[in-house]
């Protein structure tokens, strides 16, 4: 009996009494527990994490922030696009230009690249409004290899093949992310990126939240769910879908200009087809139209090949020097790479965020399993 | 002119390896509507599938090249039973994902198996060269040319003479009135992805005729074979071999003409003309120059 009121008990918090409920981000006495541990986490995370555990984690959040970019265009408008990594160079190069050439601040060089990741998703975004499905897809992998041309070719800006230097400064006022020192306690230049990236992961997941709650953001899932039943409803499709454009490769754009000033150099090499791909798998195997989703796929796609990379000489058959018979670490992490997308796609479809939203389900639940 | 006359064959023989890829994806997108991203990586193991028949067993070339067709042939039945059957009802993104990711395994058993070198793959054309006029034509295009033309005269009379193939037509257009007239929509799209496997083993001997020109990447084409299928249509192949010429020529004459005409575009454009004309012309007609518009239902 005990056990089923405290079912009830847990479900009744959960329950909605008035509207402001329904529109609440923290809802739950849980959900605003879960905060205040993730801002703890946040805040003690590079203090005990080792430098080489920080530098996958600052390029998970990096990625982060460029699939919850991509989840609003795929996830939530329900346009494919193989083009992302286009919009991360694009970043990635204006970050490198007005930042690094031009030395301007911090705030001026990301939003300058969230400007031109905006700018270049409207000139894209249109294609979309003529082509639907495989067609969308096939000419946005176009883009991408038309994109990776400019960057190999026009010299001047992009420094061609060689690549870029990217001395974009990383100071917000005082507090200097590259040597941040607080209260006597030096940070590495990995564990102040920490804190600048990971603190815009939380923004931008907080945007895109507040976002998809707005009329344009309940626009984009119509036009998703059935772009003609939207259209009839009043939801302007061409508006609609540029704008989906527009905001996904913005934040693509903040996401490379933040790689780009994290790994100090650009290559156009990077800004291809396989970067696309990887970002897809991220929400795929996140969990596609939710916001946490994208962040999990990001943390597992970046930090598998770590992972496979530290046991090599642990996992029987891989070769580690060269010259050894059996798979390269490289051959390894491609197949694997392949195959968690299969298998997520033919076993678990909603990806990793409904992992766990049935192990949620089924405590709130308890003892009902249904 | 001669240079002119030159380039135009160079690209035809390209187009028709263009074409040779495009018609394996038009197969699969006829009967199923998915567009099958590892196409490249099938066309890799046919190639490779007659280079161990022929190389390492020593059967003739021509036999080789029978066993590659039905390898490859098999392994796209399999590949349809065994994972894209399991993909029924999902949306378009989920299977071209998969698809995609199927690639990536794919090409690292290729390598696994036959290693990163380039290899001979020792088609008996080898270098030599006709010479007709002013033009020198190697061998294998000319031999490329006919396949591919082969291939859609087959198609031809697949399609419009055989009962499968009036079968995989009907299931094309109406899934349910198909199964509705007791056509088997599952052996439909097992053949599909059978032919669609065949096709690609002989675009990849093609591919990988000549010199060391073997090699794991030889899958790649694919990509550029893309804009050859769009530009056609994705459900026409007679629009696949007309797409498949026009990007061939396009490339052979921008990489001919550009660098000295249009140096400012860059080096290497030829790599990214597929690109540019695709685009071009989808903006022009959303559905490709042969393929059939979408009706869309309210």
């Amino acid at each position: 009996m005990t056990a089923i009121l405290r079912g009830r008990d847990s479900a009744n918090r959960a329950m909605l009494r008035d509207h402001l409920d329904t529109t609440a981000l923290w809802r739950t006495g849980w959900r605003r527990a879960g905060l205040v541990i993730g801002l703890l986490v946040y805040i003690v995370a590079p203090l005990y994490l080792s430098d080489f555990q920080l530098t996958v984690v600052d390029y998970a959040g990096i990625a982060a922030i460029g699939a919850i970019g991509l989840n609003v265009l795929t996830g939530y408008t329900g346009q494919i696009s193989l083009g992302h990594g286009f919009f991360l160079g694009a970043g990635a190069y204006t970050a490198a230009y007005v930042g690094g050439e031009l030395d301007l601040p911090l705030p001026l060089w990301l939003a300058t690249a969230a400007l031109a990741g905006a700018l270049v998703g409207a000139v894209i975004g249109p294609f979309a409004l003529r082509l639907r499905g495989s067609y969308l897809a096939i000419i946005t992998l176009g883009l991408v290899f038309i994109g990776q041309h400019v960057f190999e070719n026009w010299d001047s800006v992009t420094g061609g093949l060689n690549g870029l230097a990217v001395t974009a400064p990383v100071e917000l006022g005082p507090v200097d992310f590259a040597e941040l020192d607080v209260a006597g306690h030096a940070f590495t230049r990995n564990g102040g990126y920490f804190y600048l990236i990971w603190g815009l992961v939380a923004l931008v997941a907080l945007l895109v939240k507040n976002l998809m709650r707005s009329r344009l953001g309940r626009a984009f899932q119509a036009v998703r769910d059935r772009d003609s039943a939207a259209a009839v409803m009043g939801v302007r499709l061409a508006r609609t879908k540029v704008m989906s454009f527009v905001v996904s490769s913005s934040l693509a754009a903040v996401a490379g200009a933040l790689y780009g000033s994290y790994q100090r150099f650009v290559n156009p090499d990077e800004f291809g087809l396989f970067l696309s791909i990887r970002y897809v798998a991220m929400i795929v195997i996140g969990g596609v139209a939710t916001i946490y989703g994208p962040v999990l796929g990001a943390l597992f796609i970046t930090a598998v090949p770590h992972v496979i990379d530290a046991w090599s000489d642990r996992i029987p058959g891989v070769a580690t020097q060269p010259g050894e018979s059996g798979i390269t670490v490289f051959a390894l992490n491609q197949a694997l790479f392949g195959v968690l997308i299969v298998g997520f796609l033919l076993f678990e479809p909603r990806g990793l965020a409904a992992v766990w939203a049935r192990v949620k389900t089924y405590f709130q639940s308890w003892p009902f399993s249904y | 002119m001669n240079n002119f006359l030159q380039y135009c064959f160079g690209g035809s023989a390209l187009g028709a390896r263009y074409a040779l890829v495009a018609l394996g994806f038009v197969v699969i997108h006829r009967a199923t509507g998915v567009i099958n991203f590892a196409q490249g990586s099938i066309v890799a193991l046919g190639a490779y599938f007659t280079f161990n028949a022929h190389q390492t067993w020593g059967l003739p070339f021509v036999v080789a090249v029978g066993i590659a067709v039905l390898g490859a042939a098999a392994v796209g039945v399999l590949i349809e039973r065994f994972i894209l059957r399991r993909m029924a009802g999902e949306p378009v993104f989920s299977v071209i994902m998969l698809t995609i990711g199927l690639l990536f395994v794919i090409d690292q058993v290729v390598t696994m198996v036959w290693g990163q070198d380039a290899q001979n793959l020792g088609d008996p054309w080898g270098i030599d060269t006709v010479t007709a006029g002013e033009i020198v034509m190697a061998v294998e295009d000319l031999w490329s040319i006919g396949l591919a033309f082969a291939v859609v005269a087959a198609f031809f009379v697949f399609f419009h003479y055989s009962g499968t193939g009036l079968a995989m037509r009907a299931v094309a257009i109406d899934e349910e009135a198909a199964m509705a007239r007791g056509i088997s929509v599952r052996r439909v799209v097992a053949v599909a992805w059978g032919i669609s496997g065949a096709v690609a083993a002989i675009a990849g001997v093609t591919l990988a005729s000549g010199p060391a020109a073997l090699r794991p990447s030889v899958g790649l084409i694919a990509l550029a074979a893309f804009p050859a299928m769009i530009l056609g249509g994705l459900d026409s192949p007679f629009g696949a071999v007309v797409g498949g010429f026009i990007i061939g020529i396009t490339q052979t004459l921008t990489a001919g003409y550009q660098p000295t005409h249009a140096s400012w575009l860059g080096e290497d454009f030829q790599a990214v003309t597929p690109y540019v004309v695709m685009i071009v012309i989808l903006m022009l007609r959303p559905y490709g120059l042969f393929g059939t518009k979408e009706v869309e239902r309210l």
